[in-house]
């Protein structure tokens, strides 16, 4: 297969939307929604046979009904996935690991568009999940409810009126609601600012944490914003914060870009040009080190000094360059040095197709 | 606009904080931020399974402390649907259905306190089709003590049109039968 089929099978395609507001920075928003029904266990203590019951009413009511909301959903058993098929679904944020690794009886229905993925027995019941390219939180959000409430004339949900959505765990009780947006912010991480906005975005309920990597590693400059408090809150409060909260951090980013470009341009040139010239020939190369070097294309992009590049290169390729797809776009299992070759090679031939 | 902590830096960050529905407004420069911010960032870091053995902990030697040698040791808290103990919630940090938040009730709203920066009730949507019945009975009880305040204030034209009101609400609250 060409890589460019590959890619364009490979990612989603709500990720190839033009619509999405601040792209540069924000790349993508994600509005998810825990849900449960009364008469079941939660997952977590359900037994195999309450968890396959479980399964077959949700994805009878959700497959079945002659309406279907955001176009029709596909259900897919995770025992009826390979191990790679699953890793790639999780490297796409389609599912989590939980759900692939873990879950008894689980499934995800996902629209064609892949904008819509709903898990079935992840930690609750229900995960419903929403995403859309770019920064839309209220678009988002708007849409999340109407999923939400076609979604809630199939099955009834668990809810009480002083707790809210009743949830697996105490940390989602209330709205049930995550809303998160993944944004690129390698200047504020050049001048070690984003350490003094982290206190102040905590406070009011929110968390900032690296998407790759572990600890406090954040692999590509890469981080998700979202609302730690689902309780107290309306889901438009917090919408509404998370916007406040996005738009400072766009903002002092943007002056963060500014004043080192002020400062040492040429700096900051010659690192975009080199990173550029080690993705497009470097013979082998590891996760950390391309992610890197991706930041930094993006950003040079981002700064009208490469032109021949789309800017979406950089959450494309971390999706791509992660293990399930090197594997699948070589067809076999690959060992993690194998892996550093195909994945220069595969970031290589990227960097060639590119509309001049 | 000057920090309102320290009166004396400009405030750089707005923001609105809602606790319980209360809206207020936050201006802070960013050095109070910080401050304040750090001993908030604590609860923020914590994994709810520590949290809540913390919070176990913290339970024991109280009931030690209480129980002499003749009593005996309290019937262990378990939800009566599932079967889980509050033991074992707390150690797996998850509950294990819908009933265990009544089972466990009286033990939830610390923890819900520290998890969610001091809420305890939520604010948010209520699903249509379980939530329908609530959203009229949030009404009632609104409209009930409007009535309580007119009738105190001796305001009866006012008082009489909201019984009304509640009246056709309660109504609404009935089963409709054909609609189903
Ligand atoms: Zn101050
Ligand atoms: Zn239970």
């Amino acid at each position: 297969m060409s890589l460019e089929r590959f890619i364009s099978n490979a990612l989603s395609p709500w990720m190839k939307e033009e619509s999405g507001a601040e792209k540069d920075i924000v790349l993508s928003t994600r509005i998810r929604f825990a849900r449960n029904l009364n008469d079941y266990p939660f997952p977590i203590i359900s037994s195999e046979h309450s968890a396959e019951t479980l399964r077959s009413f949700v994805s009878k009511e959700l497959t079945e009904s002659s309406e279907s909301f955001a176009g029709s959903l596909e259900l897919l058993n995770m025992e009826d996935l390979s191990k790679n098929e699953k890793t790639m679904l999780v490297e796409k944020h389609l599912i989590s690991p939980h759900l692939a690794e873990r879950s008894t009886a689980g499934a995800v229905l996902l629209n064609e568009k892949e904008s819509v993925s709903l898990m079935v027995n992840e930690e609750d019941h229900l995960r419903i999940q929403c995403l859309f390219p770019g920064f839309q939180p209220e678009e988002g959000l708007r849409f999340a409810n109407e999923l939400d409430d076609w979604v809630e004339s199939k099955v009834t949900y668990a809810f009480d009126e002083k707790r809210g959505f009743l949830t697996s765990c105490p940390t989602n009780v209330g709205t049930g609601m995550r809303a998160s947006v993944m944004m690129h912010l390698p200047a504020l991480v050049m001048t070690k600012a984003l350490n003094r906005f982290l206190p102040a975005i905590n406070q009011l309920g929110f968390v900032v944490r690296g998407i790759y990597g572990e600890g406090s590693e954040a692999l590509g400059n890469l981080f998700q914003i979202s609302n730690q408090t689902t309780l107290g809150k309306s889901e438009e409060d917090i919408v509404e914060d998370l916007q406040g909260i996005v738009l400072q951090i766009i903002e002092q980013e943007h002056e963060a870009r500014r004043s080192v470009l002020k400062t040492s341009r040429i700096q900051i040139e010659d690192r975009i040009f080199r990173s550029y010239g080690i993705l497009s020939n470097s013979r082998i190369i590891e996760t950390k080190e391309a992610a890197k070097r991706l930041s930094d294309v993006k950003l040079g992009i981002d700064l009208d000094l490469i032109n021949d590049i789309k800017g979406n290169i950089l959450n494309e390729l971390m999706i791509l360059m992660q293990p399930g797809f090197l594997q699948q776009y070589a067809d076999q299992p690959l060992e993690a040095k194998e892996r550093d070759v195909r994945r220069a090679a595969l970031i290589r031939e990227r960097m060639k197709i590119e509309p001049r | 606009m000057l920090c309102q902590e320290c009166q004396q830096r400009q405030a750089s960050l707005h923001f609105t904080k809602i606790v319980n529905g209360q809206k207020t407004e936050v201006h802070l420069c960013e050095e109070c931020a910080r401050e304040k911010g750090e001993t908030i960032q604590g609860t923020n870091s914590y994994s709810i399974h520590d949290l809540l053995s913390g919070i176990l902990k913290f339970d024991k030697p109280l009931k030690d402390e209480a129980s002499t040698s003749y009593t005996k040791a309290p019937k262990p808290l378990v939800c009566d649907n599932c079967g889980l103990s509050y033991e074992r919630f707390v150690k797996t940090g998850r509950f294990g259905c819908t009933h265990c938040y009544e089972a466990f009730e009286t033990k939830l709203d610390p923890i819900f306190k520290k998890v969610h920066s001091g809420n305890l009730r939520h604010y948010g949507k209520i699903p249509k089709r379980s939530g329908a019945q609530m959203q009229v009975q949030r009404e009632i009880d609104e409209e009930r003590l409007k009535l309580k305040e007119s009738v105190a204030k001796e305001e009866f034209e006012k008082a009489a049109s909201i019984r009304d009101y509640i009246k056709e609400l309660e109504q609404q609250m009935k089963p409709k039968g054909e609609e189903g």
